[in-house]
């Protein structure tokens, strides 16, 4: 039995048809590009290598624990792969993982595919990356550094996947920005948690029983170039977000409104749930979500640092 | 572990089955992409491209209910979509009780139309899934374009996902073993828990290397230089042929009868 | 052509610094039937490794009389038949057919040429019809057995197996040993299964803790007590 445990496959049927092409058109090139930094860094051991891992991936997928009230927690695990391997590699397997869902287990569609592998391949790699990069040359190379790029890499990689799902939902015309950013950052800022807990409880082993695994992933290429298409991709989801074509609706409103039937729809008590003004000041929901996702970050930052030193003190692990 | 990959189907003969994976693969990509072209709310044209799937259920002789099933798998991404019918502007249609939230017309179509959709997608897919033999799958990737080192990653990653689930399912199943939950006893902390599960992940990782190393070794000892062999070949036959063009025309006039009335 | 396979001086030195070989030094002389036993992590497994090239430590390894040095790796991958511990590190093609026919594609044979070759190695192991199955599907000893046809469609001069009858139930164990008799080749065979030994093979060559303790005929050694139990040997035959 296969159950699809993450909120991040988006079906077919959920994206428009043009959308989805321009998903494709931006896989093609890094994918190509992806495949030949690692056949550069790995060899002809790259199939085996990759492969396997990519196995090691889905079969990770469904390894949780119990959080709450019947819910659990899951990896999706772009972002340790990544740590482990660099992001390029990382991208690959995610690639192989996703494909293997949508076409053996119809999780996530095939012509909306090209998303799902940026937002569950691409965007997770180098986000979970270059945070834990940063964190680590922050830190410095006391023995928590791993712990605390871990846990906030991991975070950090749901996140903004989750970010540019809902973009990509609202400029398809199947949700309104307005609610889907703030719906899907806020279930995905506690599932980051369980994503960045998993996480964590791997590397601390790892840094215990192979080390020098750690060390190999840090030397994969895609660090010089992991910042900056961070930035780039940030800088792309926040622009996306305030464009008028996110929350263009297809129907287009004025034809609606001059039907006479328009509701009040802002008053419609859906919105109640997803409280409109996260920040009293702000009216616009792109910006408030960002800013909300921005605090709540540097509060999981904070916490991942606390982590990290925490866990530096000897607490008697036989080495 | 054991997943239910429609091998049960695999086995049988049918047009359908003995198609040209390639051309299936481009049937159902076509036909997804083609459901994808429907407007909303034209519920004629969604029957007719159901009446197309019951027919190819027909032609591989699949059960409906077999599919049902399958398809129900696209179903927590509702959530997503779960606010259409409220945010959507249009005239109100009806007034939820008791919460009072308000369904809009237009909303509610929209909604439908995507659920439909998303439905009608998957279900093509697992036509496609429980045709083909697995192996041929993936050499029709091959064959419309995929670079054939992430096909083999692919071929890889299939071969050991069985053996890694089921080292997951040997610890998941030793977890619980020793997981015994007593009254009157708190549970063990949550951040606890995630430790253990991810502590679990790492040594899943550390064999999963091991292995692939290991596995690297057996072929190099049987010879592998790092080119990658493709031993099948699949021929286009006249059957192949037909259907494909069969496929082609029905998107297309479909397609054209609905926008152009 | 001389099937041998000679190890001089050898040592080895996993990289976390585990010192699993010290000074192995031993000839297997063409046609000859050897058996590698010693307790759990004597180093068996390593050695075996170094029979192929997959690991090179330092000395000297030459099998066929070439030395293993990195411009006769390929001719010395298909003379060496290697059946790893696991069968599953060893089956990883989608089918038993894609799996038999690995060795004998990168090989350059044609296709007609791979299949007769696929159809024999299946035959000799008892596993004729197996072709269209996927390797996870099969059972332990079924795997164990397609693993070592994987290596016989190569037809190579050596064969060394590592635990080769480990899993297996006593059919197939019994099989496997009338298979081993019958094949002509020099063979190494590391194995916790004594009984096997004295049945198969007239040479033991005994490690602990990386170095020989003892080679020579099977039937002196088992007879050894002492030698036996100082080496975690000793099997107690309650029947
Ligand atoms: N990849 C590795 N890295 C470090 N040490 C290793 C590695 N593989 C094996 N060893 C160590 O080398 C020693 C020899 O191991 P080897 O696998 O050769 O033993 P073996 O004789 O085959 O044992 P068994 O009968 O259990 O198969 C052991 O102490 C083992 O712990
Ligand atoms: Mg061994």
């Amino acid at each position: 039995m296969y159950v699809s445990f993450l909120a991040l496959h988006i079906p077919d049927g959920f994206l428009s048809t043009e959308i989805a092409i321009v998903g494709w058109i931006l896989v093609v090139p890094i994918l190509a590009y992806a495949l030949r930094q690692t056949k550069r860094h790995l060899g002809e051991r790259q199939v085996p290598f990759l492969g396997v891992i990519a196995a090691f991936i889905f079969a990770a997928q469904a390894i949780n624990f119990p959080v709450a009230a019947g819910t659990s927690g899951h990896l999706l695990g772009g972002a340790l792969a990544a740590i482990l391997l660099g992001p390029w590699a990382a991208t690959v397997i995610m690639v192989a993982v996703i494909v293997i869902q949508a076409l053996l287990f119809q999780d996530g569609g095939l012509v909306v595919m090209g998303w799902n592998i940026i937002n569950m391949g691409v965007i997770t790699s180098f986000t979970g990356y270059a945070a834990y990069i940063f964190i680590k040359r922050l830190m410095g190379n006391r023995s928590g550094s791993h712990l605390s790029g871990a846990f906030f890499g991991a975070w950090l990689s749901v996140v903004v996947a989750s970010l540019a799902t809902a973009i990509q939902l609202a400029f398809s015309g199947t949700v309104p920005l307005r609610l889907a950013l703030p719906a899907m950052a806020s279930v995905h800022i506690l599932i980051g948690v369980g994503e960045a807990i998993i996480t964590v409880g791997a590397v601390s082993l790892l840094l215990v029983l192979r080390p020098e695994l750690l060390t190999s992933g840090e030397m994969a290429p895609g660090k010089k170039g992991a910042y900056f298409t961070v930035g780039g991709i940030l800088l792309v989801l926040f622009v996306a977000a305030l464009s008028p074509f996110a929350s263009m609706n297809p129907d287009g409103l004025e034809a609606v409104a001059a039907q006479g039937g328009f509701l009040q729809l802002g008053e419609n008590p859906v919105y109640e749930i997803f409280p409109d003004y996260v920040f009293p000041l702000i009216q616009n929901e792109a910006v408030a979500t960002f800013l909300a996702v921005g605090v709540g970050a540097m509060i999981v930052f904070v916490i991942s640092i606390l982590i990290g030193r925490r866990a530096a003190r000897p607490q008697g692990v036989p080495k | 572990m054991h997943f239910n990959l429609a091998d049960q189907y695999h086995h049988r003969e049918s047009i359908v089955h003995g198609l040209n994976p390639r051309v299936k693969v481009l049937g159902v990509v076509l036909y997804i992409f083609a459901v994808g072209l429907l407007p909303e709310g034209e519920w004629l044209g969604f029957l007719l491209y159901f009446l197309f799937l019951i027919i190819s259920y027909q032609l591989s002789g699949l059960e409906f209910f077999f599919v049902l099933r399958r398809s129900l798998i696209a179903l927590p991404f509702l959530l997503a979509a779960f606010a259409i019918p409220f945010t959507t502007p249009g005239d109100e249609w009806m007034k939820l009780p008791i919460i009072g939230w308000t369904i809009t017309e237009t909303g509610a179509i929209r909604f439908a139309s995507i659920v439909i959709r998303a439905w009608l997608a998957v279900q093509a897919a697992v036509v496609l899934i429980s045709t083909t033999r697995i192996p041929d799958l993936f050499w029709s990737l091959s064959a419309l374009g995929m670079p054939s080192i992430l096909v083999s990653t692919i071929n890889f990653m299939y071969r050991y996902l069985f053996v890694l689930a089921d080292e997951v399912l040997r610890m998941l199943r030793a977890r619980s073993a020793r997981s015994p939950r007593l009254p009157h006893k708190p549970k063990p902390p949550v951040l606890w828990e995630g430790r253990v599960a991810g502590s679990m992940v790492g040594s899943l990782f550390i064999r999963s290397i091991e292995r692939s190393e290991r596995v690297y070794s057996a072929m190099l000892s049987r010879g592998f230089d790092g080119r990658v062999l493709v031993k099948r070949k699949f021929k286009m036959k006249q059957t192949d042929w037909i259907i494909m063009v069969a496929v082609i025309a029905f998107v297309f006039m479909s397609q054209g009868l609905i926008h152009l009335r | 052509m001389h099937h041998t396979i000679e190890v001089l001086n050898l040592r080895f030195t996993y990289p976390d610094g585990r010192i699993a070989l010290h000074k192995i030094d031993f000839v297997i002389a063409p046609g000859e039937k050897a058996a590698l036993v010693g307790p759990n992590g004597a180093g068996k497994s390593t050695l075996i490794l170094h029979l192929n090239g997959i690991l090179m430590g330092e000395g000297e390894v030459k099998v066929c009389g070439l030395s293993l040095a990195k411009e006769n790796l390929g001719q010395a991958r298909a003379s060496v038949g290697l059946v790893f511990q696991d069968p599953d590190d060893q089956l990883f093609s989608m089918s038993v057919f894609d799996d038999v026919a690995f060795g004998p594609m990168y090989m350059g044979l044609s296709m007609d040429e791979v299949r007769l070759r696929v159809e024999k190695a299946l035959e000799a192991v008892g596993m004729e019809g197996f072709e269209g199955r996927v390797s996870h599907h099969l059972s332990g000893g079924e795997k164990k057995r397609i693993a070592i046809a994987t290596v016989l469609a190569m037809e190579p001069e050596i064969l060394v197996l590592d635990e080769p009858t480990a899993g297996l139930d006593p059919r197939s164990r019994r099989r496997l040993i009338n298979l081993l008799k019958e094949l002509p080749m020099t063979m190494l065979v590391s194995t916790h299964d004594i009984p096997m030994v004295a049945e198969l093979f007239p040479r033991m060559i005994t490690i602990d803790e990386g170095r020989i303790v003892g080679d020579g005929p099977t039937k002196e050694y088992l007879q050894d007590q002492a030698f036996l139990v100082g080496h975690g040997l000793e099997t107690a035959v309650p029947w």
